[in-house]
């Protein structure tokens, strides 16, 4: 028999949001790591930083501030939904303002570099 | 066919069509589930339980399932649809198939009797759990209590009233699967309108229950429950109310 079938959209907002949490969670320890080698081994993390000029860290890079983008915007969807006694008209009023913001945000961003 | 069978046919308000209905059988507690499939006559106005009917009335009578006033307001007719939770007397056929074909089982989350019933008493039970009875502080000699009907109250207490108890959001619900303990969100947003409602004095009560182990604070807001509530009711702002309303209380006991 088939399984559940889950694809609504406030689930796929619900798992988006709990993978980036763990994705961001395995990745913190890494990073914290990485800052130690300041202190311990300068030369190492020297080394290590020439790394980052590398094509595929960029995109690793790009991949991290998404996971923290959407991990954000997600737990703020979540704090809206549960402690603001809102209507559903008010959630998706409020919703596309930020998204507008947020586009004009990045447009100005982009023209700027 | 003939022309006189085609006609025949279109009299009947029937095509040649037959549909692939797999059912989920099996003899209940512990053992174990086996796909059947019937072939089905397709009509022009089918349900799904039309279907389900039809395979225990021609094929199989000794198929299990449950159905009562097959208009949706008893509730009883609930099953897994190609793996969506339904009130399948209120479910046209047509809406559902995967070509020619549609898969039946036993609802999610509840220990199955036989067949496609399930045992609704751990659904019910929880209902009580969560306090989602009437407190009454009034006796019958006491004269009936005023209710503003735009009040604020009273209009979060309406959203939840057309609820019929049919297990659907309770089947949905993640949270439920991986928690046993949790009271599922037909019985939290029966405490939610029970709290809302003017006429009841169980406030106190009612925030005990839903703030315990298996209370409103479980659910992760994923939000199935609002998705396929077939009364198109939504639970899930409703257990937003009792998260919103618990933590209230909490802070104001900790002053």
């Amino acid at each position: 028999m088939r399984p559940v079938a889950r694809a609504h959209p406030l689930w796929v907002a619900y798992i988006v949001h709990r993978l980036s949490g763990v994705a961001l969670a395995l990745f913190l320890p890494l990073h914290f790591w990485v800052l130690a080698m300041a202190v311990s081994a300068p030369q190492k993390l020297d080394g290590f930083l020439q790394l980052t000029e590398a094509g595929i860290v960029k995109l690793a890079e790009f991949g991290l501030v998404f996971l923290l983008a959407v991990h954000m915007f997600g737990g703020l969807r979540l704090m809206a939904m549960e402690w603001l006694p809102w209507t559903p008209g008010q959630k998706t009023l409020a919703a596309s303002a930020a998204a507008v913001s947020f586009l004009i945000a990045c447009l100005f961003f982009i023209r700027a570099i | 066919m003939t022309l006189i069978g085609q006609a025949l046919e279109y009299v009947a308000g029937m095509t040649s069509d037959i549909l692939k209905v797999t059912i989920a059988r099996g003899a209940g507690a512990g053992a174990a589930t086996t796909p059947e499939t019937f072939e089905v006559p397709a009509y022009e106005n089918q349900t799904v339980l039309d279907v389900v009917s039809w395979v225990q009335q021609n094929a199989d009578p000794t198929l299990s399932y449950r159905f009562a006033c097959r208009v949706g307001m008893c509730g009883s007719c609930a099953m897994m649809v190609n793996g969506v939770p339904r009130w399948t007397c209120r479910t046209h056929i047509s809406k559902v198939l995967d070509g020619s074909s549609v898969e039946i089982a036993p609802l999610r989350n509840l220990p199955v009797i036989k067949d496609l019933v399930v045992d609704m008493d751990p659904f019910f039970d929880k209902w009580v759990a969560a306090e989602g009875v009437h407190h009454s502080a009034l006796t019958r000699h006491d004269p009936i209590a005023p209710i503003d009907e735009d009040s604020a109250a009273r209009v979060e207490a309406n959203a939840g009233i057309e609820c019929i108890n049919c297990s659907v959001c309770y089947a949905a619900c993640d949270t439920v699967a991986g928690n046993a303990d949790y009271l599922g969100p037909a019985a939290l947003q029966r405490a939610w309108t029970l709290l809302n409602d003017a006429k009841d004095e169980g406030r106190a009560a009612i925030l005990e229950a839903v703030s315990d182990k298996g209370g409103c604070h479980n659910c992760h807001s994923i939000g199935s429950c609002t998705a396929y509530c077939p009364n198109e009711l939504d639970p899930m702002s409703a257990i937003a109310g009792l998260k919103r309303e618990t933590a209230k209380s909490f802070f104001r006991k900790a002053r």
